[in-house]
């Protein structure tokens, strides 16, 4: 199954792979565990608004991913905290708003431009080595950041009106896992494309979800449920001569759907009756 | 009371999308004074307590607790520095936080991003949580607690913040006699020991801690009476 490897080509796959699979778990965790996933579909759109923005005027459509991704960060945050319209209202709008300009560019495009439709769907067999370097740096950022600000980050998305009233700033927390989540989807969007990104955002982190309650184990097994989606199905796509993006997501929901069978938390009697530490 | 004031309010209104909460409120309360507010729902207590960690939406008025306005560049400073326990805690029972973990937000709050907590600091943070009889369930996720515990956990994260001034927002509604006596003798001793400057909302004026010495009744939004507790 795994003698595809040696195709040079595909080495770069599996590089991409790794690291767009292990950045969206981890920053899918934050959104799952803020029962904020919503916000990841329409920061995705948002990146793919952007850049297919920077395709249509010409510059590079990563940094129109970036910049798009980090102002819908930018704008959800003080909308979902102002609680004059709900946050999934103000989040919806934007999202309608994002793929409403994304369509409007595409249409306005040549017909068949295939960077568009490789946004879309996801390249992740054509990956240049530049978007390897760019996703090995992010994750780096991420991670550092993450083991940083573990303790501040884990109270802020479990509950940030408590980590407040604590003296904890929650609401810079707030916005910074919004940036890093937008950040982290628009560096993905060569990988898996942008109908597809948001689906490894959720799916390992919803998985990882099933299994424990120990934040640094979840962010581990989300993150790695992230890498074996990508890798697996990477596998699949060259076996059934299938899209590559469609195969990954694919696989994710199988990781989940095995999750949410052998999930302890389905008989959580036995977590009620932790024992304590001595 | 001779010591100085940490929390003094003067001509407080603060309303929600226009409904003033709060209509004119002037308070002062002094370093080390234990005062139980009470009234109706809606009488603006709990408004008057976010008042103070500069939580409520302030129209006019000043605020200054320990020296600072707890507003804008100052709100994080203060509430280091000031313990609260709200009246709910909005729990789901798939949050990946145990008690502990919990339990030392108040901790992490106070020390800052850059220091770690000592063994001195874990060791006080577990004495405390024998002292309220929850060490058993340390390593239990916070949301399989139970009412009572979850409230002795919330009183818990707010002790181990050793803040200068708690704000108890109902701490011992709908609790049996059990938790109650066990969250008393905890903030009697807090109180006496600590010196803690404590706000108490209540409903039940027979359920405050021994030290209390100070009664404000709110109505609508104001304070109507600011007597002794207990009546001579």
């Amino acid at each position: 199954m795994f003698d595809w490897i040696q195709h040079a080509y595909l080495q770069n796959a599996v590089l991409a792979g790794f690291f767009s699979g292990a950045l969206c778990g981890i920053v899918g965790v934050f959104l799952v565990t803020m029962q904020a996933s919503f916000l990841g579909i329409c920061i995705a759109h948002a990146a793919f608004a952007g850049a297919l923005f920077g395709l249509f005027l010409g510059f590079n459509p990563m940094i129109g991913a970036i910049v798009f991704s980090l102002a819908a960060a930018a704008v959800i945050g003080p909308v979902a905290d102002r609680g004059s319209l709900a946050p999934d209202a103000a989040i919806g709008i934007l999202f309608s708003v994002m793929i409403g300009v994304a369509f409007l560019i595409m249409g306005m495009m040549p017909a068949g431009r295939p960077e568009a439709l490789s946004l879309f769907w996801g390249a992740i067999l054509t990956v240049s080595r530049g978007d390897i370097v760019l996703l090995a740096l992010v994750l780096l950022l991420v991670t550092t950041l993450l083991i940083v600000f573990f303790r501040p980050l884990q109270v802020v998305v479990c509950h940030r009106s408590v980590a407040a009233a604590a003296g904890i700033p929650a609401t810079l927390y707030f916005y910074g896992i919004l940036c890093a989540t937008g950040v982290s989807i628009a560096v993905s969007l060569p990988s898996v494309g942008g109908l597809l990104v948001y689906s490894l955002v959720i799916n390992p982190a919803a998985a990882a979800y099933q299994l424990t309650y120990n934040f640094k184990l979840l962010l581990a097994l989300a993150a790695a449920f992230g890498v074996i989606s990508c890798w697996v199905g990477l596998s699949l796509s060259y076996l059934f001569d299938a899209p590559a993006g469609a195969a990954i997501v694919l696989t994710s929901a199988g990781i989940f759907a095995v999750a949410c069978v052998i999930s302890p938390k389905r008989r959580n009697r036995s977590w009620n009756a932790a024992p304590a530490k001595p | 009371m001779t010591t100085d004031p940490v929390i003094e309010m003067q001509d407080v209104v603060a309303a929600y999308n226009g409904a003033a909460a709060l209509t004119g409120v002037s308070l002062c309360v002094h370093a080390g004074e234990c005062v139980a507010l009470a009234g109706a729902n809606g009488a603006g207590k709990t408004t008057l307590l976010t008042a103070v960690n500069g939580f409520a939406p302030l129209v006019s008025g000043t605020v200054r607790v320990l020296g600072m306005k707890p507003h804008g560049r100052n709100a994080v400073r203060v509430r280091r520095r000031v313990g609260y326990v709200a009246q709910t805690a909005p729990l789901d029972r798939r949050m990946p936080i145990t008690l502990m973990e919990s339990v030392m937000t108040g901790v992490y709050g106070r020390l800052g991003w850059r220091q770690r907590p000592s063994q001195d600091e874990r060791a006080r943070v577990l004495a405390m949580l024998e002292e309220l009889q929850l060490s058993h369930l340390s390593e239990r996720p916070l949301g399989h607690l139970s009412g009572g515990e979850t409230r002795r956990a919330m009183i818990a994260r707010c002790l181990a913040q050793q803040p200068e001034i708690m704000l108890l927002d109902e701490p011992t509604a709908s609790l049996d006699k059990t938790s109650c006596a066990i969250i008393m003798n905890v903030m009697e001793r807090t109180h006496c020991t600590a010196g803690t400057t404590i706000l108490w909302v209540t409903h039940d004026l027979d359920a405050l801690p021994p030290g209390c010495a100070r009664l404000l009744r709110m109505q609508n939004g104001a304070i109507v009476a600011d007597t002794g507790w207990p009546p001579a």
